[in-house]
């Protein structure tokens, strides 16, 4: 059997478990925690392989050095990459110390169960346990590929919910980075440039320290300003002060037009056009249209923050990023420092959803640390940091065509995408530009099995159904603004463009939507939540469009390689869309943990429907416009619908995230949904008033 | 102007020398040691530094300390603790009413608020009341329910 990809990359067993304290087990993971529960359905993982209680399973806090180095936690994975890497780890270790028991009691390997670390010789304590064992079983070794993990019949810990780890300190009032304050910490604030080429021409120093009313420190080298001090409230109103007197030669000039989707086709770009030569002239019914979203917002309650310590050689910095030797890598290079020279150690913040602020953050507070030695420096963004420089999720523009045949089946699907990048701020930062340090170097190009390019733009580029001919053609436009991932990249934009068309096909083929999805799909697991969440939605009772209520569909494999994910939605709209109820029916594989699982498709579907109904950066002069809540509303508790989320239980395949999934089907489905209730449809997000007025009066 | 200011905080007096104008918020957090009230806006925008005054529900950011004397301040660590956990908290982890958990401190305040003087709201009169609080991660309904689910157990004599 060949070992996972992590394990492959930290091909040593110690690096992921030991049994160092009598009745504990360390266990450590290179993906971090920030509310999704990962962490917990990891420690699931490594409980059953080696059976232990969850009880003794000590989580390593993520730190360099101390775990494993897994990357990023991005894209749905932790569960299927670090949980596929752990439970071979566990099994190796457990293996290696049956082996020993076995050799102990003159037994075979076989014949020994382990009860919450205890080996049991017919079904009795045989005296032996993995803490009595752990002198003479050496885990300073490669894995070997041959322990063979559980069956999932055989399963007890995992597919059953587990209250999550992280959550009874969040519900106490502790458990984050921004609860840090090391003895003689000082607090910051970093002055922004407006634009990547805006050059400080003056800063009033007299104006901020009158108006800070205290005292402070201002550091200044090139673009980069900060204000530190003892006193925090000091610190914020010295750095307002200093935003407000500023100047800035070379400042960013936006035009409010750049918000708007219609702008990304002016914009320059580099294209990589579909390898499926054009469509020769058919008589097949063809239907073409454009659907879209703008930049939007992370939006993390918590503003981003970064404590950072120097000593004058070594650097150690307390980030809620997400990945530690990712951000160390990042670190050595701003910071001149060799990695060696830096620890990096994980502490819980805010939801991030993708690239936020966090890396910008702790990378602030170790460029200030690193010129003012011995001194904690505890970096905190102001709501209009994180709203204001945060990298964006990329505006996309998709033109959808299709031909249907004479039975009307979709013979030929073409996708064609304008959108900024949805990976190109990783392993940057704003600091270096106001540094001007040397450029960084180029973005390795990610290239999947095969040689296929990565591109989070063209992620569920096409529908998820047997479609013979697909026409891919993207377009990566240089946003005016600086762009990353945020939660599914391109794929739930694609998702929602692809399915409300779908819908839109479906009509042209005089065929219900549902029926017509399941007549271009044969996979049975995509047959089961399509079927169950047509049932659970009352689908069968759906009334005639244009009665200002609607029920809409959506479906989608994640990726191509994901989960199954299906979803409804029924709302009603007369200036505004007011939703319902919204359904989900998703088939993940194998579950670890049930509850968790829901909880993250449950709050897929209520950020889609903030994007669907709210969500767009305003861009305007400097930069963004929308800094504050009231400027950027997402949606509230009075708004949101109750969701019903059912899981496949498929504990004989493969696990896949979900994180991510639902939010595509969401999408899609509130734009089906609207388009029953007015009986015209909206292709643009959000979906605001005046878009639903412009609407029902073309019609 | 920087004086002798004497707080009444989770029923205890704290007493601090501090600038009059300084805001709840710091004054909790750096002062006096109470960091479950976040900072997530600083303009009473998203409820993540919700505390009870006088038992109405307010944005610790936006309220100076010297307007506070001889008034009763409650924080999420005046609720309940690990120890003694409140309904409200018992609930939350058992439904699992949260994910990132950045807004629940704010959010078990302003329920507790809620709960005070309406010990059986509806599931439309929590939304109302919890409208002004953000939670991004999506754990509305969870949140709701884990209210309702307080709020019941206590009418059924839970004590608070």
């Amino acid at each position: 059997m060949s070992v996972p990809a992590s394990l492959a990359a930290n091909p040593r067993l110690d690096r992921w478990v030991g049994f160092e304290t009598p009745g504990r087990v360390r266990v450590a993971i290179g993906k971090v925690e920030y509310g999704q529960g990962a962490l917990t359905g990891l420690a699931q993982i490594a409980a059953e392989e080696l059976d232990v209680g969850m009880h003794q399973v000590d989580l390593v806090n993520p730190e360099t050095d101390m775990s494993p180095d897994e990357g990023l936690t991005v894209g749905s994975m932790s569960t299927e990459s670090s949980g596929a890497s752990i439970r071979f780890a566990c099994a190796e270790a457990r293996a290696l110390f049956a082996a020993a028991a076995a050799l102990r009691l003159g037994c075979d390997a076989g014949a020994l169960d382990i009860v919450d670390g205890v080996f049991l010789l017919g079904g009795e304590p045989s005296g032996l346990d993995y803490w009595s064992l752990a002198s003479e079983v050496d885990l300073v070794v490669a894995p070997t590929g041959e322990a063979a993990p559980k069956s999932p019949e055989r399963h007890k810990i995992v597919g059953k919910n587990h209250p999550r780890l992280d959550l009874p300190a969040k519900v106490f009032g502790a458990g984050y980075l921004h609860d840090l304050a090391p003895a003689g910490m000082l607090h910051a604030r970093v002055l922004r440039q407006p634009g990547f080429k805006a050059r400080l021409a003056s800063l009033d120093e007299a104006a901020i320290r009158h108006a800070a009313g205290g005292p402070i420190e201002i550091l200044r080298e090139k673009q980069f300003v900060a204000v530190l001090g003892e006193n925090e409230a000091a610190v914020v109103a010295a750095i307002n002060a200093a935003e407000q007197t500023a100047k800035w030669d070379g400042a960013r000039d936006l035009s409010p037009a750049l918000s708007e989707t219609a702008s990304l086709k002016e914009l320059p770009c580099e294209s990589f056009p579909s390898p499926v030569p054009p469509a020769e002239p058919s008589n097949r019914r063809r239907h073409t249209a454009g659907y879209s979203r703008p930049y939007i917002a992370h939006g993390s309650m918590g503003p981003s923050c970064g404590l950072a310590i120097f000593d004058g050689d070594e650097l150690t910095v307390w980030t809620h990023a997400q990945g530690v030797y990712p951000m160390r890598a990042l670190l050595a290079r701003v910071c001149g420092l060799a990695p060696a020279k830096i620890k990096v150690v994980h502490a819980q913040g805010a939801g991030t959803y993708g690239h936020n602020g966090s890396d910008d953050a702790a990378i602030d507070a170790a460029v200030i640390a690193v010129r003012k030695p011995g001194k904690p420096i505890r970096v905190l963004w102001r709501r209009e940091d994180e709203f204001g420089h945060e990298p964006l999720g990329t505006a996309m523009h998709i033109e959808l065509t299709a031909e249907l045949d004479a039975g009307g089946r979709i013979a030929d699907y073409g996708t064609e995408i304008w959108s900024g990048s949805h990976t190109g701020g990783r392993g940057r930062c704003l600091a270096e530009t106001a540094l001007e340090l040397p450029p960084a170097p180029p973005m390795i190009q990610l290239t999947l099995p095969g040689g296929v390019r990565f591109s989070g733009g063209i992620l569920n580029a096409i529908p998820s159904y047997d479609i013979a001919t697909r026409r891919v053609t993207e377009h990566v436009v240089q946003a005016p603004l600086r762009t990353s991932s945020l939660r599914g990249l391109g794929g739930p934009v694609n998702t929602y463009a692809n399915e409300c068309f779908v819908d839109e096909l479906a009509e042209l083929a005089g065929q219900d939507p549902v029926a017509f999805r399941l007549a271009h799909v044969t996979d049975p697991r995509a047959r089961l939540v399509i079927e169950r969440t047509a049932q659970m939605c009352g689908w069968a009772d759906r009334g005639e469009a244009g009665t200002g209520r609607g029920l809409g569909f959506a479906y989608c494999r994640y990726r191509d390689r994901g989960a199954y994910v299906a979803a409804a939605v029924a709302l009603c709209v007369d200036t505004d869309v007011k939703l319902e109820r919204m359904w989900c029916v998703t088939d993940c594989g194998q579950v670890i943990n049930p509850d968790a699982c829901k909880n993250q498709l449950e709050g897929g579907m209520i950020m889609a429907a903030s994007w669907a109904l709210k969500e767009q950066v305003r861009l305007v002069g400097t930069g963004i416009a929308s800094t504050t809540w009231d400027d950027y509303p997402i949606l509230r508790f009075d708004e949101v619908p109750p969701v019903d989320v059912e899981l496949i239980m498929a504990q004989d395949q493969r696990s896949a995230g979900t994180g991510e999934v639902s939010l595509g089907p969401a999408l899609a489905a509130i734009g089906n949904a609207v388009a029953h209730a007015l009986g015209a449809r909206l292709r643009d997000l959000p979906y605001t008033r005046e878009r639903i007025a412009r609407t029902l009066l073309a019609g | 102007m920087v004086r002798d200011i004497e707080l009444t905080i989770n029923g205890q007096a704290r007493s601090l020398r501090i600038d009059d104008a300084a805001i709840l918020l710091d004054a909790l957090r750096n002062d006096l040691d109470l960091k479950a009230a976040r900072f997530g806006c600083g303009a009473g925008q998203c409820g993540t530094c919700a505390v009870i005054v006088d038992g109405e529900e307010r944005p610790a950011c936006q309220l100076e300390v010297g307007n506070l004397e001889g008034k009763q301040v409650t924080t999420l660590e005046g609720i309940g603790t690990a120890e003694r956990p409140h309904p409200l908290q018992t609930a939350f982890i058992e439904l699992q009413a949260g994910q990132c958990g950045y807004c629940l401190a704010g959010i078990i305040v302003g329920a507790k608020a809620l709960l005070d003087r309406n010990p059986s709201p509806s599931r439309a009169e929590i939304a109302q009341a919890l409208a002004w609080h953000l939670c991004r991660c999506g754990a509305h309904n969870r949140i709701l329910a884990a209210v309702a689910l307080a709020a019941e157990r206590m009418r059924e004599g839970v004590p608070a």
